[in-house]
């Protein structure tokens, strides 16, 4: 479920790392606390995010989180098909509902984050 | 199925778009007294408009009939017990409809000459009288337009005296039970919000709020009773704690109809608030508004209401712009009078001792409820229940049966269902308020439905999952709505048709 | 008393279910400093006739009958019956709002029917449910500008309605956003574009301007909009006559449009309650302020609504909400639909074109302050006679003119602000023409 390359937040994001970009997402965890994902508002490309801060913000119909980003870096890209089809993060979070992809400008932070084993512990799976 | 049929609950009603036919007509005006003037010649062919693209052409009859099927599918207060917890809905008495259409205040022109406005300033007067006499307080603005409003006046008179005093402050507390309108509106005002904890009985937690409470603490934003229901205990604690720090106490009146008469937010400290006319005075929801957010200050910040501000002069009543202190107007002219005319007809139809004996019966109501429930549902708070009672769905969601479950079969034995999901601090909430204006029958009819739907979730937890079945409309799609929001008919083009 | 239901016996019986022996037990424990121990100073109740002859004597001292040329944001028109009578229906009138979508079919479906009219009317794509009133939808309108372009100056004419102006002023003030006012022609009473060019810059959120202005005049909204978008600023169109846009090429050109629906069903009632609403482009929804109601389906594949798009209001988003609205104007509202149903295309038309023709023919022979095309208001120049002897004049006469200027313009003192509608007679036009005499 938890891949074990990727790396893990508290605020149930992931990032998996391929040299200087990491692509990130929301967790199983999330999408399935949240319910059905109706709206993903996502930062614009070139946006400058900081480990911790809010980037963008998930909806479902009556609630609304904040992705909390899980690195310092530069977006080059987002998932430009959750405008149209947020229900993919209900179904593929991991996978093809990665939401931003990043050119990290700190590498340090990964230190930070949780790996798959421990992810799972703090939610308790 | 062709032919007709009197049971609107199984029939569908076209929208008014759709029944539209090129030349039907629902109106007619008198013949023109005057020359008919050239319209591309007065304005401007350019600023004249093309037909209205897809505007429905109906009859008068197809226009009444319409509304009134549409009408059936609606649940009122007419129809019955209406628990939504925070919301007061109560009886609405139609005389004070009667009189919000008294000729002469219903055609008079807000600019109209104040000699021949008496009567309207004069309403007015009498009701901001009666308001401050119930509240404690020592003035009374009727400008706000809804309780949000009336929020957001209040909370612009705080700042506007601590900016006179000097220094504005950055914050304003707001306990973890209050409505979403009370950060909304902190945040509209510039300030920022500290959330305040509640204590294990629902209620502020002095200690805690001392803590919080610096010199850069422009106020607290209170509901009392809370939104559980629960009065206080600790109020006048509360504000003095606040006027000691140089804060000021906001009090979010939505739960006024636990107090007219028994106490007042004036005496136990309160600095101002705003009043729910469409709550606790009985003018109508409406299905949404409109209502009235009267907003009730102590003499200290009388000066700063928003301007006019009625006075008498030679015994008539004028409008007061002459006041250098005001925070400005909060809408244009002098709020929502026809609303405040109901509210005043209210007032009157009970009286000082009356007001008292309804809060009475609203508390009875909201006890008598909580007693005959309190067996069957989880009720995390056990203080003292004023006006209304929260459960919790503890106990069904074991099942999984959630609260919004419940209340969705409530609606198969023709109740509205009571207020879901709020407050926050209660998972799972119930929030269940009668008001005085329900009879013991009604009442043990919606415990007897509330109990029944307790029974099920325990031997058929599916058929609650699957509610309402008895309704026009089954579950209603709002995930769909929300991803591919349809917000506008638009005509359907033969393609589309084609397709379908 | 009449709006109690119980009878004592019923009382007892229910404090006995409680377990309790009095009443006064159910809030005994009340800090002995908040409780009230003297009754309310509010005479004792008292009956319906006696209540409907207090309002009737308060009526009576407001001018019942007198025709009346004021506008100025609130307008005399005729009211359908039917507007009333589908507003009494007890369960449009005493429902709540549609959150339980199953219970308030009547409710949402009339809602989807007058936001997709309005968008019909003002050449918008989304509509909302309604706010308070138009001079509040102003300032939520600003607040929307600033959201979507990221900045936080605010352009308005002085051809707004000057108390529409000064409640943007309020919300403005504590937010810490600059409000810059730019003027009007003097010879057309218009909006004036060259001051607005040189006040317009790359912080400008926004620029508001209403359409017919305070003065009656139509606004040159398409050279307005083309100078605002070249600075990246959007165009906030306002209205406060909704009649108008039975005759008006709609403003397809603004990003905002924001109005009063007053005209449409309900009587000048001394300034409230009306009924505001905002529209704008699709790809700016997710910033509107207010409810939508969206269509969808029920579990069965029928058409049904729902309130949408919730995530934007306060109950959800609470300090980061687009408004702190929650209460609206929905049974006003309501009225505006049954308005609209009733005059229908051609109704809306010929209703817009009476209304030109009246004022056309009471402004015809008075001496005109503005040159701009106008609608049914239109500014009186300052004569030899004040517009306060004007309006004594008529008094007498048992018509109430129209608003002295100098209140809200100084430069103006002494103009008149008229408006004839459909409903003004000819014999009381002709008396207004002859009071300037």
């Amino acid at each position: 479920m938890y891949p074990e390359q990727y790396r893990y937040t508290k605020e149930h994001e992931w990032i998996d790392v391929q040299g200087e970009t990491g692509t990130m997402g929301i967790t199983h965890h999330a999408q399935n606390e949240l319910g059905d994902i109706v709206y993903v508002d996502l930062p614009k490309i070139g946006a400058a995010i900081e480990q911790g801060k809010s980037l963008g913000s998930v909806e479902s119909v009556k609630a609304v989180s904040d992705i909390y980003s899980p690195v310092t870096g530069e977006v080059v890209e987002i998932n430009e098909a959750l405008s149209t089809a947020p229900e993919k993060l209900n179904l593929d979070p991991h996978g093809e509902a990665w939401l931003v992809k990043v050119k990290l400008t700190k590498p340090e932070e990964l230190s930070d984050l949780m790996s798959a084993a421990d992810y799972q512990s703090y939610i308790g799976a | 199925m062709p032919g007709k049929t009197r049971d609107h609950i199984s029939q569908n009603e076209s929208l008014l778009f759709e029944m539209s036919s090129p030349g039907k007509k629902g109106y007619q005006l008198p013949d023109l007294d005057v020359p008919q003037v050239d319209a591309a010649e007065a304005l401007g062919a350019a600023n004249v408009r093309d037909e209205i693209e897809d505007f429905p052409e109906v009859s008068e009859v197809e226009v009444i009939r319409h509304f009134t099927r549409l009408s059936t599918w609606n649940y009122g207060i007419d129809l019955g017990l209406f628990p939504l917890g925070s919301c007061t809905m109560k009886y609405n008495p139609r005389v004070n409809e009667a009189v919000a259409r008294t000729e002469g205040l219903l055609w008079a022109h807000p600019y109209q000459p104040a000699e021949v406005a008496q009567g309207a300033m004069e309403v007015m007067a009498h009701l901001e009288a009666a308001l401050a006499e119930i509240t404690g307080m020592d003035a009374v603005t009727l400008e706000p337009a809804a309780g949000a409003h009336g929020e957001l006046t209040g909370v612009l008179l705080i700042r506007a005296a601590l900016e006179a005093r000097g220094y504005a402050r950055k914050k304003i507390i707001i306990p973890d039970s209050a409505h979403g309108t009370n950060p909304a509106t902190a945040a509209m005002v510039g300030y920022s919000v500290q959330n305040l904890r509640s204590n294990a009985q629902g209620m502020v937690d002095v200690a805690e709020l001392a803590k919080l409470v610096d010199e850069d603490t422009a106020g607290l934003m209170v509901t009392n009773p809370n939104t559980i229901g629960v009065f206080e205990q600790d109020i006048v604690k509360i504000t003095s704690l606040m006027h000691e720090k140089g804060a000021l106490v906001y009090m979010d009146g939505a739960n006024m109809n636990a107090l007219v008469g028994l106490a007042r937010p004036g005496d136990f400290g309160i600095d101002v608030m705003h009043l729910n006319l469409h709550k606790t005075f009985s003018t109508p929801h409406g299905g949404g508004g409109p209502g009235a957010g009267a907003v009730a200050v102590k003499a200290h910040l009388e000066p700063f209401l928003p301007a006019p501000r009625l006075k008498t002069v030679g015994g008539q009543w004028q409008w007061d712009y002459n006041r250098p202190q005001t925070i400005g107007k909060v809408r244009a002219f002098y709020g929502n009078f026809g609303v405040l005319v109901r509210a005043l007809a209210y007032i009157m139809a009970h009286g000082g001792p009356g007001l008292r004996n309804a809060t009475l019966d609203a508390l009875l109501n909201a006890n008598y409820i909580r007693k005959g429930l309190e067996p069957y549902f989880d009720l995390p708070y056990k203080s003292p229940s004023m006006h209304e009672c929260v459960f919790s769905d503890d106990r069904q969601a074991k099942l999984g049966v959630k609260t919004m479950d419940m209340a969705k079969r409530l609606i198969d034995y023709g109740f509205h269902p009571y207020t879901v999901a709020f407050p926050l601090i209660v998972h799972g909430a119930l929030m269940i308020e009668p008001t005085e204006t329900e009879s013991k029958p009604e009442m043990d009819a919606f415990i007897q439905a509330m109990i029944a739907i307790a029974k099920e979730v325990e031997s058929d937890p599916q058929m609650v999952l699957k509610a309402p079945h008895h309704t026009r409309t089954s579950r209603v799609d709002e995930v769909g709505a929300a991803r591919k929001p349809v917000l506008r008919w638009k005509p359907t083009t033969l393609a589309s048709k084609a397709a379908d | 008393m009449r709006y109690l239901p119980k009878s004592d016996s019923e009382r007892r019986e229910m404090l006995a279910a409680i377990g309790i022996d009095s009443i006064e037990q159910l809030y005994s424990h009340l800090p002995e400093q908040a409780v009230l121990h003297r009754p309310l100073a509010i005479e004792p109740g008292k009956s319906e006739y006696e209540i409907v002859d207090y309002f009737k004597k308060m009526g009576e001292r407001c001018a019942t009958g007198y025709p009346s040329f004021l506008g100025a944001g609130s307008y005399t028109h005729f009211r359908p019956v039917m507007c009333d009578v589908v507003a009494s229906r007890g369960e449009f009138l005493t429902s709540y709002t549609p959150y339980q979508a199953e219970m308030a079919q009547g409710t949402l479906t009339t809602i989807f029917e007058f936001q997709t009219m309005l968008c019909q009317l003002t050449g918008m794509d989304v509509a909302n449910a309604s706010m308070y009133d138009g001079s509040t939808g102003i300032p939520e309108a600003a607040m929307m500008a600033m959201r979507i372009t990221g900045r936080h100056k605010v352009l308005v004419s002085r051809a707004v309605h000057p108390e529409y102006r000064q409640v943007l002023l309020t919300y403005a003030k504590y937010q810490g956003v600059p409000v810059v006012e730019f003027g009007y022609e003097t010879a057309t009473g218009q909006a004036d574009l060259a001051d607005l060019e040189a006040k317009l810059d790359n912080a400008t959120a926004c620029v508001i301007i209403q359409s017919p202005n305070f003065f009656g005049c139509i606004e040159k909204w398409k050279d307005i909009a083309a100078v605002t978008h070249s600075k990246g600023a959007l165009l906030v169109y306002s209205f406060a006559e909704a009649a108008s846009l039975g005759i008006l090429e709609p403003p397809r050109d603004a990003d905002i449009v924001v109005g009063e629906l007053q005209s449409f069903a309900h009587p000048p009632s001394y300034g409230g309650p009306y009924s505001g609403i905002i529209a704008t482009k699709e790809k700016f929804v997710r910033q509107i302020p207010g409810r939508l109601v969206g269509e969808t389906k029920d579990a069965d594949g029928r058409r049904a609504f729902c309130l949408t798009l919730s995530t934007r209001e306060q109950h959800i988003r609470r300090e980061k909400a687009t408004s702190n609205i929650c209460t609206n104007q929905a049974l006003i509202a309501l009225m505006g639909t049954v308005f609209m149903s009733i005059y229908g295309k051609e109704g809306l038309r010929e209703l817009a074109q009476q209304n030109l023709s009246k004022a056309h023919y009471l402004a015809k022979g008075l001496k005109p302050r503005f040159s701009a095309p106008f609608f049914n208001e239109f500014v009186v120049a300052a004569g030899d006679k004040s517009a306060a002897d004007v309006n004594a004049a008529l008094l007498e006469k048992k018509i109430i003119g129209g608003l002295d200027l100098g209140r809200f313009y100084p430069e103006l003192a002494g103009c008149m602000l008229l408006c004839a509608t459909e409903v003004s007679r000819r014999e009381h036009m002709d008396a207004v023409k002859q009071a300037f005499v």
